[in-house]
């Protein structure tokens, strides 16, 4: 490929590849400016599409001049744009995003980005905007009072699809976390661990389209229940949940972390089980951009995808954990008792049985989004009837889920992303085949399909 | 007049001290007899020995909050967390612009309505019907037609706070003195100018009342409203508190928002007597 002058007519084609230098390592060495770079990437690119034969390409620059040829062919071709697209660190289109949360710890990478300083040294000005519920956030994302926001991972494929709201299409740019969350019980149903013991029992989840709702369900409905029939699943926002535990209103949730925690620590509730045991390495939460506004401010994305990514490397390792248990407890963030966070976060904790249990993944920060994540998603919600009919799954999932752009940024940032796009996973000991989802649905017995 | 005065003030005053005291006894700190058995490493993770508040918070602790958020009202640590007079403000501003808009409507259709027997029959049931109205009820219907929150928190206390505004405007205007409108009419006074000199003063008092009734309903709205809306406001601050189970912190709220409701009626009260006329 020519990285050189393609308007020098005495182009050689020995020696290195653009026949300017003597070898390819001269060349090479030549090379360093990315921006200077990428328009010759372009340029070169446009010159071989219009002139395919070298010879008559070299005759056309010979005849006209450079300069001449560059006029006529930029004039006919917008490089600027392609330029702008092709230069990833090109001017930010927007510089001041507003992007929504509930406060949760899934939301930490994108939160401790803010005090980190990773929006910043992208260049961006971002207003966190701490939220009621999730009803809100899909209003206010459908309202563009948010340019993007943290949202519950089945929440961008139901609202592209139009499910629960008009249709508007969305992107998953990264999974916020993984695991994560748990089934917390009041402290007076210590005696039932059994859920068969569960009829009549009032739940929360935080939305209809979140990984709490489909999990909760699958549990439930693994132990015989049927979750429309047998208990009872109401919606309430995550931060009401632990007031309503206490007010005895719920008999137990499952929901976010750090309300599973905070219960067992107001001593109202404990754990009866983590999230992790029923899927390890679920998604939970995820990072989700209306698709116009990638279309239309392509660098401001990119400078966010790097800085929430960068934010989710560090949440990974164990190490950062206590340092994100302290920028995330203050009010204007997550609110909460550091030790709370602390618990929830080093997966050493107390789960309101009198135990002090240690489970380093209770919590993950894996931001790659996987599709096989989007189909077991959409699985779920043709089990449970929320949608009807025949279902594309892995369209929806590839045109939801951003996966290719997450595994260039991943590896711009020295992040190493996996190499497949989907795999095989186990919810409860039973595999989840992604190629065969409609015969995973039939595989039930408690379905409404 | 004066001792009575100094009486009342010395029995609201014991009224309050007993009121302290009984709160302060019942919150006393019980003897944690839950730790037997259990090891030290449990206990610090639930944070016992540490400042846990457990249970209702005793009046020391609500008193601390006080001292800790009016000691600096005008902090701002990033969006979410600012000090109690900004977020009073916020909230005032909604209200003060809801009310506005509500007063620009109210005023003038319900001087209409007053005029014409016709136009009370006809828009009753309307009035009848939206008035029992509960505010959040409005909420999503105004979020998803507004498309904007401060927009729809503002709708909302326009849309409450209208109705007693525009049925005391309607009733003061409709029982104006017959004599007062039959000297106007034998003066042959224009209708603007009997609109005006006649009937706004006769009818000032009753609409006052019906303003200051709307502006209780408002500052009442819009606590529910920033608490479904979020993002600025006392609502907001109080469920953000809620969400951290800080009874203290909610505790201050509640007073402030009492103190300050309290503040916008006495402006009222005192319009009201400016416009007050003996007969």
């Amino acid at each position: 490929m020519s990285l050189h002058d393609p308007f020098d007519p005495n182009l050689r084609t020995t020696a290195c590849n653009c026949g300017h230098h003597d070898s390819q390592t001269e060349h090479d060495a030549d090379l360093h400016e990315t921006e200077k770079l990428n328009s010759r990437v372009l340029q070169s690119t446009v010159m071989r599409a219009l002139f395919p034969q070298d010879a008559e390409r070299r005759r056309f620059l010979s005849a006209v001049g450079a300069s001449t040829a560059w006029a006529a062919i930029s004039s006919l071709i917008p490089f600027g744009t392609l330029e702008a697209m092709a230069q990833e660190k090109g001017s930010l289109e927007k510089k001041d995003l507003k992007i929504g949360f509930i406060p949760i710890t899934c939301a930490s990478p994108l939160l401790m980005a803010d005090p980190l300083g990773f929006y910043k040294k992208q260049g961006l000005n971002v207003t966190m905007v701490k939220t009621a519920g999730w009803a809100l956030i899909r209003d206010k994302v459908q309202n563009r009072e948010y340019d993007a926001s943290h949202m519950l991972a089945p929440m961008p494929i139901a609202m592209s699809m139009g499910i629960g709201s008009n249709p508007m299409p969305l992107n998953v740019a990264t999974i916020q976390n993984t695991n994560g969350q748990a089934i917390t019980l009041h402290v007076k149903h210590k005696d039932k661990r059994d859920p068969k013991m569960w009829k009549g029992f009032k739940f929360a989840v935080p939305f209809e389209f979140s990984m709490h709702n489909f999990l909760l369900r699958y549990y439930v409905a693994e132990h015989g229940l049927d979750p429309d029939k047998d208990i009872q699943i109401r919606v309430v926002p995550p931060p009401e949940m632990v007031a309503n535990l206490r007010a005895g209103n719920l008999d137990g949730y499952l929901s976010p972390d750090p309300f599973n925690q905070r219960a067992v620590y107001d001593e109202v509730g404990f754990l009866h089980l983590l999230s992790r045991d029923l899927w390890d390495g679920h998604p939970c939460c995820s990072f989700g951009v209306p698709t116009d506004f990638i279309q239309q401010n392509p660098n401001t994305f990119a400078a966010l995808y790097r800085a929430i990514l960068t934010a989710a490397a560090m949440a990974r390792d164990p190490k950062n954990r206590p340092l994100m248990a302290e920028v995330l407890s203050p009010a204007n963030y997550l609110n909460q008792p550091k030790t709370v966070l602390e618990q929830v976060l080093s997966g050493k904790f107390a789960d309101g049985l009198g135990n002090v249990q240690n489970v380093p993944n209770r919590v993950d920060f894996d931001p790659f989004p996987w599709y096989s994540m989007a189909v077991w998603i959409l699985s779920q919600m043709k089990r449970w009837g929320y949608i009807k009919g025949e279902v594309r799954y892995q369209d929806i999932a590839e045109k939801v889920y951003l996966l290719t752009d997450a595994r260039k940024r991943m590896a711009e940032i020295g992040m190493t992303p996996p190499k497949a796009d989907s795999q095989k996973f186990k919810v409860m000991g039973k595999e989840f085949d992604y190629t065969k989802p409609d015969a995973y649905i039939n595989s039930f017995a408690i379905k409404r399909t | 007049m004066r001792s009575e005065f100094l009486k009342a003030a010395l029995i609201s005053l014991l009224l309050f001290l007993i009121f302290i005291g009984a709160w302060h006894m019942a919150t006393l700190p019980k003897e944690s007899a839950t730790l037997a058995g259990a090891n030290a490493e449990y206990a610090a993770l639930m944070g016992k020995g540490a400042e846990k508040s457990g249970g209702f918070p005793p009046p020391a602790e609500v008193g601390r909050a006080f001292v800790t958020y009016l000691s600096d009202p005008f902090y701002d640590r990033g969006p979410n967390d600012k000090g109690i007079a900004i977020q009073l403000a916020h909230s005032l501003g909604r209200v003060g612009m809801g009310f506005f808009l509500a007063v620009l409507v109210a005023l003038p259709l319900g001087f209409a309505i007053g005029m014409s027997p016709l136009l009370t029959r006809a828009l009753d049931p309307f009035i009848q019907v939206l008035k029992p109205v509960s505010p959040l009820a409005w909420m999503p219907l105004a979020l998803y037609t507004l498309k904007d929150s401060s927009v729809s928190g503002v709708f909302v206390i326009f849309i409450c706070s209208i109705w007693p505004m525009l049925i005391n405007t309607a009733f003061g205007v409709a029982s104006v003195r017959r004599d007062w409108l039959n000297v106007a009419r034998t003066l042959e006074v224009r209708p603007l100018r009997k609109a005006f000199l006649v009937i706004l003063p006769a009818a000032a008092p009753t609409i006052l009342t019906g303003m200051r009734i709307s502006m209780g309903i408002a500052w009442l709205v819009i606590v529910a409203a920033e608490m479904l809306v979020g993002g600025t406001g006392i609502g907001y601050f109080v469920w953000n508190e809620w969400n951290n189970l800080a009874l203290p912190n909610v505790i201050f709220a509640i007073t402030m928002i009492g103190v300050v409701g309290m503040l916008l009626d006495m402006v009222f009260g005192r319009l009201q007597k400016l416009v007050t006329y003996r007969e």
